[in-house]
């Protein structure tokens, strides 16, 4: 077990704990949660082969910045239509969001 | 260095899948920050520490407001219109998780990845010249997306008021 394996196994695990939380859990903050995680899991991956990796360069280190930034859009983005769906259909439920007109 | 990273991808991990297990929806999102916070921290022991404080700072400071804001302002109502998710579906979400983690596992642990010596940490200096210099017109466009985002969410989010008439 390198330190390599270690990163990998964890980004793995998280990417399988998000995809539980989109594919099981039917709540839509739970689902934009789910998929946070599973970008959290990308964004080790970049850092365990920039760390551990053959070396190139910085590119992972930029790479990660950047992709929090539009993560964290994502999140604002995700949220206010999860507010809209609740405050059309009064509930979150993914299930109940089935129409794209109302 | 592996044990203390084995140590820490666990103190990560345990919130995580707890947060998704626990029914209540203000435990999870709770849960979720502190799972944010034990990436921050293993972030922080590979050697990204600009890295694990940004994420610090958005995760545990701004995504985590949003979601408790979130979760507050969509209480569920009285009455549930739909039937309780079914068991059958979770078991079929679960197994499909089961084969992507069997696969992810076998090609994590059955490859041979080289043992390379951890690379220089990057400097503050050379993250920001970085930024600057090449990654410019990026982080512009970055920017950019941040404020659009923000419009279009306050523009989603904002009630609309019955005197303005369509749906502008």
């Amino acid at each position: 077990m390198s330190p390599l394996h270690v990163c990998l196994a964890l980004s793995a695990a998280l990417f399988c704990t998000g995809l539980v939380a989109v594919l099981v859990r039917g709540n839509a903050i739970l689902v934009l949660l789910g998929v946070e995680l599973m970008l959290n899991a990308a964004n080790l991956n970049f850092i365990a082969f920039w760390r551990f990796g053959p070396g190139g360069g910085e590119v992972g280190l930029v790479f990660v910045l950047f992709s929090i930034a539009v993560a964290a859009a994502e999140a604002a983005v995700g949220m206010a239509l999860v507010i809209a769906v609740h405050r059309h259909l009064r509930t979150i439920r993914v299930a109940a969001a089935n129409r794209l007109k109302g | 260095m592996t044990l203390l990273l084995a140590v820490l991808a666990l103190v990560c991990l345990v919130p995580a899948v707890a947060a998704v297990l626990v029914r209540n929806l203000i435990h999870s999102a709770l849960l979720f920050v502190l799972a944010w916070l034990g990436l921050a921290v293993f972030y922080l022991a590979v050697g990204a520490e600009f890295i694990a404080f940004a994420h610090a700072l958005v995760y545990v400071g701004g995504v985590s407001m949003v979601v408790l804001f979130a979760v507050l302002l969509t209480r569920p109502g009285r009455v549930d219109p739909l039937p309780p998710p079914s068991t059958q579906r979770a078991i079929g979400g679960v197994a499909a998780v089961a084969l992507v983690a069997s696969m992810l596992g076998s090609s994590i642990f059955w490859t041979r990845l080289p043992s390379m010596e951890p690379i220089p940490m990057v400097s503050l200096r050379r993250l920001g010249e970085l930024l600057a210099g090449p990654y410019l017109v990026a982080l512009l466009l970055v920017g950019l997306i941040l404020t659009v985002a923000l419009i279009g969410g306050l523009l989603l989010a904002a009630p609309r008021r019955p005197s303005e008439g369509g749906d502008a």
